[in-house]
């Protein structure tokens, strides 16, 4: 029986955990495996409610935990196929062991995060703890920052994933209800554009091409382990990068969006800029509008592609920036946040006289306002004006209790 | 359902087909390879087939090398069959949508797991993957410890055994509780097919193994597999050692249909003492020392009451 398409409004109002599921039923996902947790959820709902509608005609198989979910993930992307699923935080916690055989298998696998606080404490709301603790885990990460971009960047992760050259598993990032359950109207392709533009699945090494049996997941020891590893990261850096781009000039020759693996927002004159991800994107975008018209000339610069971490695209925007601040939505235990780590390590041997300073805000869904980041870009200016950091190196942004600055 | 392969006798057999090769890393006398080889034997149909973290994995797969001349998947410690249950989900996506590149093929899919793999940490995969009635057949290997690590007990250990995490000593006689009943747990899912099976008895295993393949749905299959180097017995000893398993009914050989169904499918003509299962093995040897003796009387009492739970079953059809 074939299966029924969809028509769509040329704009839906859709949140982002829709968004993603309409982007898999318009990939024609052939197995989705999952198990669910908030907020990530709805994702997979919809997968399989799209399927009992016969709006797709693929496999949905309901595991009985997250770890399972990415397992049977894997045995379906080695059998040769289109394969997604969907986790958060304790689920993507308990995937974690999985996401690295995946991706030493160079097995094409989407999966959706819908970024979620670890517990404990418990708790639902969204930071960035979650996707932090699988950023070396080999897959290629974006990061949405909207439901329009969640729905995109489905379709566009196919597209990288499963290139025969990259051969890399990939995550979507977005804001746990943030993202995930604010509805937004969302620009769509018709079913025959977007299949047309992730294309039909073409295997490679696949299981059930029985004249060419195959042997995926061996094992290797210091003989080997090393040239395994080492060529994954090389394509990852060589070969990873130029495909986004590539892919993303597509998209926005078919929808007139154009994506970038660093988002810049009045970078090219600026004095002050804040780094950051996800749903804070937006609101820096707003205050650092609002700071321009006080003279302040600031910028915003969101980071659409987490891994492979684009280094060399960040050290170019930054190198001529006074005073940066970079905004981790996790605490990190150490020196410095993610971001902070990156930039600088990005920065380190160049000219740049950059001042960096790392924010750790917004954990288990604490509101990032516009206040705070008035008060951001005004201390950055102080920074940029006296030639030194005025401020700790590490602070946090909006927290109660005394002392909580450091370094 | 495939035509099934029809087999003579033993030396057509042992030779009938070639897909998993004899070079391989496993010690001598390891009967993991002779139960991989009788199942895959057991058919010409396409193999889809995965393995857990676990002796058959490591030397099997040692790259550039590959013991497997089939389709083969190794995750996972947990996870092998799940693995084999998302292939199996992909071709049925496949051939729905027509995509099949040998549309005519009919594979089997296959995961092999250790004890550990299976009875412990591997425990709830299987579960879901029977609960959900996967087309799949899993089989464990049961060597009764986590040979690959070292000789550390399972929940598959049985009492009185040493194992590195349950030595015998000055002040105990090594594991200490019953092994767990995984045909009882798996039967329980109400699976369409649950066998005990041991590689001596090749012809009741090339049955059930058949009788797997071509069932649609779910099938545990639990494999005696003696461990040379934990079991502490010489590599020449393997089938001699299966004999005594099966022929004390220390591991009855059996069958459960749909969960209830019950047949006995191995009845020994003359029925061996556990003492002499024990004693062929240098993981009991303490237990006879004269302190621990009555331990072998338990033994004995235990495996006499599990058969006659067996047949009582198998009479009342339930
Ligand atoms: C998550 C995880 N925990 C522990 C291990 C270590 N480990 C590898 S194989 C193995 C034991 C395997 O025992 P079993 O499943 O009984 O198979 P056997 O080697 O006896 O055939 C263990 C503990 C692992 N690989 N992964
Ligand atoms: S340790 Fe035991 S199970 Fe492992 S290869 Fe040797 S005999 Fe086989």
């Amino acid at each position: 029986m074939a299966f029924d398409k969809l028509e769509l409004n040329e704009i839906e109002v859709w949140d982002g955990n829709y968004a993603a599921a309409q982007a898999l039923r318009q990939a024609q996902v052939d197995v989705v495996s999952a198990y669910p947790i908030t907020p990530s959820t709805a994702i997979v709902e919809g997968y399989a409610k799209f399927k009992s509608d016969n709006l797709v005609e693929g496999e949905f198989v309901m595991v009985e935990s997250e770890h399972a979910a990415m397992s049977g993930c894997i045995g379906a992307a080695a059998a040769g196929g289109r394969v997604a699923t969907a986790t958060a935080s304790q689920g993507l916690a308990l995937m974690a062991e999985t996401l690295y055989q995946a991706s030493g298998m160079r097995l094409p696998i989407v999966l959706n995060i819908v970024n979620r606080a670890l517990a404990a404490p418990l708790n639902v709301n969204c930071d960035h703890s979650d996707m932090y603790m699988v950023r070396d885990s080999g897959w290629i990460q974006f990061d949405a920052f909207s439901p329009q971009e969640a729905y995109d960047l489905n379709l566009i992760a196919f597209r990288v994933s499963e290139d025969h050259e990259v051969r890399l598993p990939a995550i979507v990032n977005q804001d746990g209800f943030l993202t995930s359950h604010t509805a937004q109207g969302v620009h769509t392709l018709s079913d025959d554009a977007a299949f047309n533009f992730v294309g039909e699945y073409k295997p490679m090494n696949d299981m059930l091409d029985f004249e060419h049996p195959v042997t995926h997941g061996v094992q290797t020891e210091e003989d080997w382990h090393f040239e395994h590893k080492a060529r994954q990261h090389a394509d990852t850096m060589n070969i990873v990068p130029g495909k986004i781009d590539e892919v993303f000039a597509e998209f926005e020759k078919l929808t007139g969006r154009k994506y970038n693996q660093v988002e810049k927002y009045n970078m090219d004159d600026a004095d002050v800029a804040v780094v950051c991800m996800g749903t804070s994107v937006e609101t820096a975008r707003e205050v650092a509008g609002e700071m321009r018209e006080k003279g302040i000339k600031a910028g915003v610069v969101g980071l659409r592609v987490v891994r492979p971490f684009p280094f060399m695209e960040i050290a170019e925007t930054l190198k001529d920036v006074k005073a940066v601040a970079a905004l981790d939505r996790s605490a990190p235990g150490g020196a410095a946040g993610m971001l902070f780590n990156e930039i600088a390590g990005s920065l380190f041997n160049t000219d740049s006289k950059m001042l960096l300073s790392g924010y750790i805000y917004g954990l288990g869904g604490r509101d990032l306002t516009k206040k705070h980041l008035v008060d951001l870009y005004t201390e950055l200016q102080a920074n940029a004006d006296a030639g030194k950091l005025l401020t700790k190196q590490q602070q946090f942004i909006g927290v109660r209790g005394p002392k909580l600055a450091f370094l | 359902m495939s035509e099934m392969k029809k087999i003579k006798n033993l030396k057509e057999f042992s030779t009938s087909a070639d897909r998993f090769e004899g070079a391989n890393l496993l010690c001598p006398g390891c009967a993991h390879s002779i139960i991989v080889r009788e199942v895959l034997n057991a058919t010409n149909d396409d193999l889809v087939l995965a393995a857990s973290t676990g002796c058959l994995e490591v030397c099997t797969a040692v790259y550039p090398y590959t013991s497997w001349d089939a389709s083969w998947i190794h995750i996972g410690f947990e996870n092998g069959s799940t693995a084999v249950a998302g292939a199996e989900a992909m071709y049925k996506a496949l051939k729905t949508k027509g995509r099949l590149k040998q549309p005519d093929r009919n594979p089997k899919f296959i995961a092999f797991g250790g004890d550990g793999a299976s009875y412990d940490i591997g425990f709830q995969w299987i579960s879901g993957c029977m609960e959900r009635n996967h087309d799949m057949m899993y089989v464990v290997l049961d060597n009764e410890v986590y040979a690959n690590t070292g000789g550390q007990r399972s929940s598959s250990t049985p009492i009185g055994a040493s194992a590195t995490t349950t030595p015998a000593g000055k002040i105990s006689y090594g594991e200490t509780r019953n092994k767990k009943d995984m045909m009882g747990i798996m039967a329980a899912h109400n699976i369409p097919y649950a066998a005990q099976v041991a590689p001596n008895k090749w012809k009741d295993m090339v049955k059930k193994i058949q009788h797997g393949m071509n069932t649609e749905g779910a099938v545990f299959i639990n494999a005696v597999s003696p461990c040379t180097t934990e079991w502490k017995f010489d590599p020449k000893d393997t089938m001699h050692l299966t004999d005594l398993a099966t022929d004390s009914l220390v591991f009855p050989l059996y069958e459960i249909i749909d969960g209830h169904e019950l047949n006995i499918t191995y009845r020994p003509k003359n029925v061996v003492p556990v003492e002499e299962y024990l004693a062929a093995q240098g993981r009991f040897r303490h237990l006879f020392k004269d302190e621990y003796k009555y331990l072998i009387k338990e033994w004995q009492e235990r495996v006499d009451k599990n058969w006659e739970y067996l047949n009582r079953r198998e009479e009342a059809r339930v």
